[in-house]
């Protein structure tokens, strides 16, 4: 990354890299828990999407403001302490204002703290940079999980139920397989490898393997 | 506390089997696919994480019923057990080091990965919404531990013989065990409904 060597910051450059070049799902393949286990339903998708962008970008927000604070020994308690902070906010408010989809999924947003990759963009980006680029790389990462999110929900409540956001569409006999949890794991792993050939077929970029 | 072994029995299949925390719950799934490329890796980690996982579920179910419900900060509960289970990954790699240098070898880089893995979380967490007593604690962590060994080596022996096949390139590596793991998950619904809680 070039913005400590250029004069002026490349806001869009930060914010696709967290959608396309370093999704944390499709390309890390971190944070893959609640991929699978909130994604049969659009709604609670792109919900568990926006409590992650919320919590990504102000846990960026917070750790950059305290990066010249944080004795560097003890940052990884620090780390925990504020993302566990900010988790709690996203879920007592997720509990407040939408109670039907935090009963199916209340477990899934306090789990949020144990997020590989959340943890990783403070140590990595935010613990180093201004607040401003910190914000926008918190927004690109939360991007680009919501986009995951929606991506893996849409195709799962389109086939598995018939519908979009509860609204009926395809008047056909849905595959009921693809919201049992074993779709998840099938939706998630053809994704992922429809994301490796556009790659390979068209961007020409290196792959992550494991 | 009047013990109840058949609700004992029931409540550990049911964490093992039926709501399999990998399977079902979607749990751990870095670890998961992390580190189930070979059976030896598979073992130490299952053996680790059981451990771990009825250690933790007893003190934090000790902090949170005789510490946090009367003092009324229950909505601390993320920050305390994320705390007390990091700590007390620490704790156990530290005095693993001095004391049984040889297991620390074998199995301290897996103790290390434990400390911020959501299984371990999940645990208490679970535990305090359902308001379970502690011996239910224990064999919920118990039959969430074996649940999880039980996933970590189906697929670990299913992954060896997997390295031999023809795979087609965009599916090389994660995509085709992701594809696996739900042909296992699939299999596993079949235990739905074997015990109604």
């Amino acid at each position: 990354m070039s913005q400590h060597t250029a004069t002026k910051i490349n806001y869009l450059e930060l914010l696709t890299n967290g959608i396309i070049k370093e999704n944390a799902i499709f390309k890390l393949a971190l944070s893959l828990c609640p991929a699978i286990a909130v994604t049969n339903s659009l709604r609670n998708g792109v919900l568990m999407g926006v409590a992650v962008l919320f919590v990504q970008t102000m846990v960026n927000l917070t750790i950059s403001l305290m990066r010249n604070f944080i004795h560097p020994r003890i940052r990884l308690p620090i780390f925990m302490l504020v993302i566990s902070g900010w988790v709690t906010v996203a879920d007592m408010s997720m509990a407040a204002f939408a109670r039907e989809a935090y009963k199916q999924m209340g477990l899934y947003i306090q789990l949020i703290v144990a997020f590989a990759s959340i943890l990783a963009r403070a140590e990595m980006f935010a613990s180093k940079n201004k607040i401003t680029p910190s914000m926008f790389d918190g927004i690109g990462m939360g991007l680009g999980f919501l986009f995951a999110l929606t991506t893996i929900s849409f195709f799962r409540e389109l086939l598995g139920r018939g519908a979009l956001w509860g609204f009926p569409i395809v008047n056909t006999k849905p595959l009921l397989i693809m919201i049992l949890p074993a779709g998840g794991f099938l939706a998630v792993g053809v994704l992922m490898a429809l994301f490796n050939w556009i790659d390979k077929k068209y961007l020409k970029s290196k792959t992550v393997t494991h | 506390m009047a013990l109840d072994f058949t609700k004992l029995m029931e409540l550990i299949i049911s964490a093992s089997l039926i709501n399999n925390f990998v399977f079902t719950r979607f749990l751990g799934l870095c670890i998961f696919f992390g580190v189930s490329k070979k059976m030896e890796t598979a073992v130490g980690m299952s053996i680790t994480f059981t451990a771990v996982m009825m250690i933790s579920a007893s003190l934090s179910w000790l902090i949170f019923n005789y510490v946090m419900v009367p003092l009324d900060i229950t909505f601390l509960k993320i920050i305390v057990f994320i705390g007390v289970v990091a700590g007390f990954v620490q704790a156990s790699d530290t005095i693993m080091r001095k004391v049984a240098p040889g297991l620390y070898y074998k199995l301290g880089i897996y103790l290390a990965l434990i400390s911020t893995n959501c299984i371990i979380l999940a645990v208490p967490l679970i535990n305090a919404g359902e308001k379970y007593s502690f011996i239910e604690s224990l064999a919920f962590g118990l039959g969430s531990g074996l649940g999880f060994a039980l996933a970590l080596i189906i697929m670990a022996s299913i992954r060896e013989k997997l390295e031999l096949a023809e795979v087609p390139a965009p599916f090389k590596g994660l995509p085709m065990a992701f594809i696996v793991t739900g042909l296992i998950a699939l299999a596993f619904t079949g235990f739905s409904g074997l015990i109604t809680l």
